[in-house]
């Protein structure tokens, strides 16, 4: 067992990143999430590990660094809350477009526009969907633990390399902000220039003679050559949905009504099931980790023996309509929210499940 | 005479560079893209270090440099490729690093950048096309467009008091202290070639020293933006530009003292 360390969410981002053997982070201050950047710059990894870490002039420099440090074959990664990755989209799509591993963190807090800086998961349509322009999906992960916050770190990049995409770990503000002990894990050696071109022989390192020039790009002008590539894509992510799901199943095995739901609300939705379950009444939690590729097979297969199922989430309405898909219209589904920063209690989440299924309170 | 006759080594006085690819370049005739491409090429070449050298393209004419160019490259999205080219320096610091951008790319919408990377004295060189018109997008009005000059997008001419003032962005770099060396080159004539390379091999042998960005202007033309033959642009350059834009080194390293 590693070492334990009490933690912020977001310093365990940063921590994860320095022992994952990560060789670049380039970040811009914005709260809820300046604590990457500030972990970082205080525990100085360029003199241990020899990553660089760059405060760069916003988040459209941050993640085009990210862009051209991917090209390289590099771990590379930026993090931001909700303004600022809508300002790193166009880089996100880039990247997806010339099929580059990178790493982007959403410590989402509330909006739209400048918003406030509390929790909500208001960005969940932009994380899953593509965000950016043009036929795209980011690999996403949804903590819902700063244990996860740090260990959600090595499978993004992991998953970014294995499918040559962008991962994003769509956190929000409660996770990043909340204490709690993590493991630690073993230092991780940052990969040799040998390793690295090994690994990615696609990497723009300087042309050696013994091979073809290798290009970085997203343009393909001929529509039919960029049809096959938009294709390409679009069969990792039909592999990724066959290969890396991830999902958590809480009390669904006997349940009659579940609550899906993800991140923080996850965790408050954990408590409603204890007081459902304290009441004699049959109630789980589904929790989808990755966000896409969604958990649908896996939420159809648990769906089949229930009556219904309540999706909590801290926007209007976003991942119901993914829950709504998988179920295939068997079950009633329906969608309780709180907006703008303000977070569910258990109680108020119990309330809703009793008036949406067991006919009032 | 068959033209058999005439092809022989001991005639051959111009030849393509070993690092242009056998495809053809896109630009239009007289455009001084070509020239200067040729130029950036000649110098890592001679310099060799092509194993060494990392391209980055940007968005505008010269989108499809890592087309005619026989190095590893990486096309940008638009105006970021100073911030590009700071990661891959960053990340392989004994790499040689160059951008290669417009006006409109580097003086407009990479702006913030342009002059972030030039003030943190990335150890890059910036290449910057300077004909005063987004050439790609058809003719339209650039940052660098002259007052009164007519484009596109200003169809009776910059009229400054509506559409701003053109913008001497290289005089700006040269008084950060992040860049190293900052000169402005032409290539529209012989003597101006001669002159340009050295300065584009002078900017890639400072990347050796770690004292911050080369950046090389060079003012070109654009025939077709402008609506005029090539001889003619090149004498409305000569005319317009260069008393707007002069020619010469602008900021020059200091001898450091022994």
């Amino acid at each position: 067992m590693g070492d334990l360390k009490l933690m912020k969410g977001n310093e365990a981002v940063a921590e994860a990143a320095i022992r994952a053997g990560v060789d670049g982070y380039f970040g811009y201050p914005i709260t809820p999430q300046s604590e990457v950047l500030e972990h970082l710059m205080a525990n100085k990894p360029y003199e241990t590990t020899g990553m660089v870490v760059l405060q760069a002039e916003s988040e459209v420099a941050a993640i085009n660094m990210v862009y051209g440090g991917a090209s390289c074959g590099r771990m590379v990664m930026t993090s931001s809350s909700s303004p600022g990755i809508s300002l790193k989209q166009e880089g996100i799509s880039y990247l997806a477009g010339s099929e580059l591993p990178a790493l982007i963190v959403n410590v989402v807090r509330g909006g739209p526009g400048l918003g406030d800086i509390q929790p909500s998961q208001g960005d969940y349509f932009q994380a899953t969907k593509g965000g950016g322009h043009g036929d795209y999906r980011m690999y996403v992960l949804a903590p819902s633990s700063v244990q996860e916050m740090y260990d959600f770190v090595k499978i993004a990049f992991d998953k970014a390399f294995k499918y040559r995409n962008p991962s994003m770990i769509l956190s929000d503000g409660a996770i990043g902000q909340m204490m709690e002990k993590v493991e630690i894990s073993e230092q991780t050696p940052r990969r040799t220039p040998e390793e690295i071109e090994k690994q990615c022989p696609w990497a723009t390192v300087g042309k050696p003679t013994n091979r073809q020039r290798n290009i970085i790009t997203s343009l393909y002008l001929d529509p039919y050559v960029q049809e096959k590539h938009v294709l390409k894509i679009k069969a990792k992510y039909e592999r990724m949905q066959k290969e890396d799901v991830l999902y958590e199943k809480i009390k669904c095995d006997d349940a009659e009504y579940i609550l899906v739901a993800y991140g923080s609300s996850a965790r408050i939705a954990q408590k409603t099931v204890d007081i459902a379950r304290k009441q004699g009444i049959k109630l789980g939690l589904f929790r989808p980790i990755t966000l896409f590729p969604f958990p649908s097979k896996e939420l159809f297969e648990v769906s089949k023996h229930l009556k219904g199922a309540l999706a909590v989430e801290l926007s209007t309405g976003q991942m119901v309509e993914d829950v709504k898909l998988a179920v295939e219209c068997k079950i009633p589904v329906y969608h309780f929210g709180r907006y703008g920063g303000v977070i569910h209690t258990p109680v108020e989440i119990f309330n809703e499940f009793k008036s949406k299924f067991l006919g009032g309170i | 005479m068959d033209i058999n006759e005439i092809i022989k080594p001991e005639n051959l006085v111009y030849k393509k560079t070993k690092l242009f690819t056998e495809k053809p370049l896109s630009y239009c005739p007289g455009c001084g893209h070509g020239t200067t491409h040729r130029l950036i090429l000649e110098v890592i070449e001679e310099m060799g270090i092509v194993s060494d050298t990392i391209g980055i393209a940007p968005v505008g004419c010269a989108v499809l440099a890592y087309e005619f160019m026989d190095i590893d490259m990486q096309q940008a999205a638009h105006g970021r490729a100073p911030a590009l080219a700071t990661a891959v320096k960053r990340l392989m610091p004994n790499k040689f690093v160059f951008t290669y951008q417009g006006d409109g790319d580097l003086a407009a919408i990479g702006t913030a950048e342009t002059i972030h990377a030039c003030n943190r004295g990335e150890n890059i060189t910036m290449i910057f096309i300077n004909n005063g018109i987004y050439g790609m997008t058809g003719g339209q009005m650039a940052p660098t467009t002259l007052p009164g000059m007519k484009t596109s997008t200003s169809p009776f001419g910059r009229d400054v008091r509506i559409m701003g003032n053109p913008l001497k962005i290289t005089e700006l770099l040269a008084n950060l202290p992040g860049t190293y060396y900052v000169t402005r080159q032409a290539v529209h004539t012989p003597n101006a070639v001669r002159k340009a390379k050295k300065a584009i091999r002078n900017a890639f042998e400072y990347q050796k020293l770690n004292k911050g960005v080369s950046f090389v202007e060079v003012v070109s033309n654009c025939n077709s933006g402008w609506k005029m033959t090539p001889n003619d642009a090149n004498k409305w350059m000569e005319e317009n530009m260069f008393p707007f834009y002069p020619l010469g080194d602008i900021k020059v390293p200091q001898l450091e003292k022994a």
